[in-house]
């Protein structure tokens, strides 16, 4: 393992090695070369892969890479950041390539005891606090690009909350990249740490300034007893870009996690929620919209483990698909033997503007214990010709009939936003969005 | 104002409308009635501009080839049709619905859009007009409205876009005695020299409120026979039975081009 500056590698991803300046405990160098290792020895996705399976990363792999590094340049402003991501009212912390970037970043007065800085900085200063969350053993739901995050990651946003602590203004993690002539991989990773009983709200947004990048991300959740936290992310990263980002979540007793994950950008993203429900009486809820247009591939795997008993876990998940864009929601619930009192509910549903958008839906139930209320069930669907011509016959012109219904589709979806400023940014976005298919997709007749 | 002639419609290979002539002139209303599926509705539709027939045939509207026109031009040239199903539509709300639709007519007839407010009390007034419940406005598009708040909806957006031609296809149906008397009245608000009314039935009842110049009765895809407010009279008292027969006999005797029989 080198211990200078890395160079970029002709095997793409495969041949990154971390990029170490020599300061780090001994612990965190045991993860990073079993991430290694664990990719050397299992290789990258393919096809074959039953998480995998309609997303082609040959793609991504073929590009010349380079690892960020901390320190780098880039070209971004506080108020192009607002621009970028949006200003929420609350604190603001802002990576640029993967690193944190005080210089761009908003801090506001949190209650005693809260801690809402950068992995590196804790790592530099106080790196065993770190030991417990990131030290465990890579684990059977890992794959090449969690593993690869392991090894290279050296920052991202390190968030814990004491207990009975509430954050009443949104937390908002702003991930940046500004890539410049060669294309680079940034690997953050972030924490989030809810003390029992705490409240919270956190807010990731991804986004670009164009080149072409990889960001490859992994955010992990703890709830203890009775913490309620809301997660969301707007994944807007520039149309030349790939995304690919973990979120695993470990709920305690009787807490409450929910997340809203948006799709927009990138050429190729893939968002994989993981929660592990192990303590009882929890309750998660994953909702998702993708919206893939033009050439867009947008997977939306998620895992809910349900181990302990009585948790409820909910999950919504829209896609609006137009142009060649490509979506993909692999929905998979385990409910283990223990698992009594288990309910879980799984809802897919999507529209399809053009006949050459696809998406492909697979929800799939695995259940182990009986004493269980599951439902799950996944939609395909185009437009209502009657309710566009409702609307025409009114007066409202073909593309704007057809704007406004799918919208209607997608506005289920952005309702369920509790974040006020939040909703309205991503509001306008979608609706630019819908509009903009509107004048260059091609239609059904 | 509408001058129809010979229209056909057929879907998938079957014939519904079969030469269908027609003249309403600006401060009618004419009243069609006629057994189900003989095809009214099917031709309120076709003038609206629905996209699914393969219509032949002549229709002039204000001078104009009304077929040549898409339906949200039809609209912007003052053609409404109140639909006998109308559409719910989950997730749009009422209001911003109908302010859509006034706004897209008016950017069409080169007007300035209305703004929230003066749109608002232009909706309520028109709201009372009909005797429709603000409530109504924040829930979406028909969702979930019973069968008669529907064709409350329907009357309330033909009073907000003032239409010049007004096809009510059986916007009676299934109204209790106060629902029809308002639909009535917002009906007749709207009669006046410049505007005409083509208004599709099957009850006499509704032409004591909204009395008609002209009744057409409506057989197998035609008019089979047109005449003044008592023949709605008749039809209620003798049926369709006698006009249908009359029907065949008309299209056994008209020269039908390729028929082969
Ligand atoms: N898409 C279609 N495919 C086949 N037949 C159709 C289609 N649409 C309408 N029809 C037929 O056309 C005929 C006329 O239908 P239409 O709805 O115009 O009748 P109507 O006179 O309005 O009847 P009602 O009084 O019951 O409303 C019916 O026999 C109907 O089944
Ligand atoms: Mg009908």
């Amino acid at each position: 393992m080198t211990t200078t500056a890395t160079t970029a590698s002709p095997r793409g991803l495969a041949g990154l090695e971390p990029a170490l300046n020599g300061h780090q405990p001994g612990w965190l160098g045991g993860i990073r070369r079993a991430g290694l290792e664990w990719v050397a020895e299992h290789g990258f996705p393919t096809l074959g892969d039953e998480d995998w399976k309609y997303t082609r990363v040959g793609p991504i792999l073929d590009v010349p890479f380079q690892p960020a590094v901390g320190g780098m340049k880039h070209r971004l402003s506080a108020s192009a950041i607002d621009g970028l991501a949006g200003d929420l009212g609350g604190t603001r912390l802002v990576f640029a390539n993967g690193y944190f970037a005080p210089e761009l970043s908003t801090l506001m007065a949190l209650p005693e005891g809260t801690t809402v800085t950068s992995l590196a900085s804790v790592l530099a200063g106080d790196a065993e606090r770190l030991e417990p969350f990131l030290a465990r053993p890579l684990s059977s739901q890992h794959h090449a690009f969690t593993a690869l995050n392991a090894a290279l990651a050296e920052d991202g946003a390190f968030i814990q909350i004491p207990p009975d602590a509430t954050i009443a203004a949104p937390i908002h993690l702003v991930f940046v990249s500004d890539a410049g002539a060669s294309p680079l991989v940034s690997s953050p990773r972030s924490v989030v740490h809810a003390g029992a009983r705490s409240q919270a709200t956190i807010v990731e947004t991804h986004v670009g300034s164009g080149g072409v990048y990889l960001t490859n991300a992994v955010t992990e959740v703890i709830l203890e007893d009775g913490a309620q936290v809301q997660h969301y992310k707007v994944q807007d990263e520039a149309d030349t870009a790939f995304h690919l980002a973990a979120l695993h979540v470990r709920p305690g007793r009787d807490s409450s996690f929910s997340t809203h994950a948006l799709a927009l950008g990138a050429a190729i993203a893939r968002h994989e929620v993981w929660v592990k429900l192990e303590a009882a009486g929890a309750e998660v809820t994953l909702n998702g919209l993708y919206l893939p247009d033009g050439n867009q591939h947008h997977d939306n795997p998620t895992l809910i483990e349900h181990v302990a008993p009585r948790c409820t876990s909910r999950q919504l998940y829209k896609g609006v698909l137009g142009g060649h864009g490509r979506g993909v929601f692999n929905g998979h619930i385990v409910v283990g033997p223990d698992a009594l009192g288990t309910d879980a509910s799984q809802t897919n549903k999507n529209l399809l503007l053009s006949d050459t958008a696809e998406v492909d839906t697979r929800p799939r139930l695995e259940i182990l214990t009986d004493d269980v209320r599951c439902t799950h069930g996944a939609a395909v669907g185009q437009l209502d010709e009657e309710a566009v011509f409702y609307l025409r016959s009114r007066g409202v012109p073909h593309q704007q009939a057809r704007g406004v219904l799918t919208y209607a589709f997608a506005g289920e979806m952005l309702q369920l936003i509790g974040v006020g400023p939040l909703r309205s940014r991503v509001e306008s976005k979608v609706a630019e969005r819908l509009n903009r298919e509107d004048t260059d997709r091609e239609t059904f007749r | 104002m509408l001058q129809i002639e010979n229209l056909r419609a057929s879907i998938g290979g079957k014939e519904i409308l079969r030469g269908v002539n027609l003249e309403v002139h600006a401060g009618e209303v004419h009243a069609v009635m006629g057994p189900n599926g003989s095809g009214k509705s099917t031709l309120a539709q076709v003038l609206a501009g629905r996209e699914s027939y393969d219509v032949t045939g002549k229709v002039l509207y204000e001078g104009e080839d009304l077929l040549a026109l898409s339906p949200e031009e039809r609209a912007a040239a003052g053609v409404f049709l109140a639909f006998q199903y109308p559409v719910e539509i989950p997730g749009v709300g009422n209001l911003y619905f109908v302010r859509t639709a006034l706004n897209s007519l008016r950017r069409q007839q080169g007007l300035d859009e209305l703004d929230a407010i003066d749109f608002l009390s232009l909706a309520k007034e028109r709201m009372r007009l009909v005797e429709m419940d603000e409530s109504f406005m924040g829930r979406s598009v028909n969702e979930g409205f019973s069968g008669g708040e529907k064709k409350r909806n329907e009357i309330f957006q033909m009073a907000v876009l003032e239409p010049k031609l007004a096809i009510l296809d059986e916007t009676d149906s299934g109204l209790d005695i106060d629902a029809l008397r308002v639909v009535a009245q917002g009906v007749n608000a709207l009669r006046s020299e410049g505007r005409a009314m083509l208004v599709i039935t099957h009850y006499q009842r509704l032409l004591d409120y909204i009395v008609p110049d002209v009744v057409h009765v409506f057989a197998d895809g035609q008019i089979v026979r047109s005449g003044d407010k008592d023949l709605a009279l008749e039809l209620e008292q003798h049926g369709y039975a006698d006009l249908e027969q009359r029907a065949t006999l008309a299209s056994a005797a008209a020269p039908v081009v390729g028929a082969t029989s």
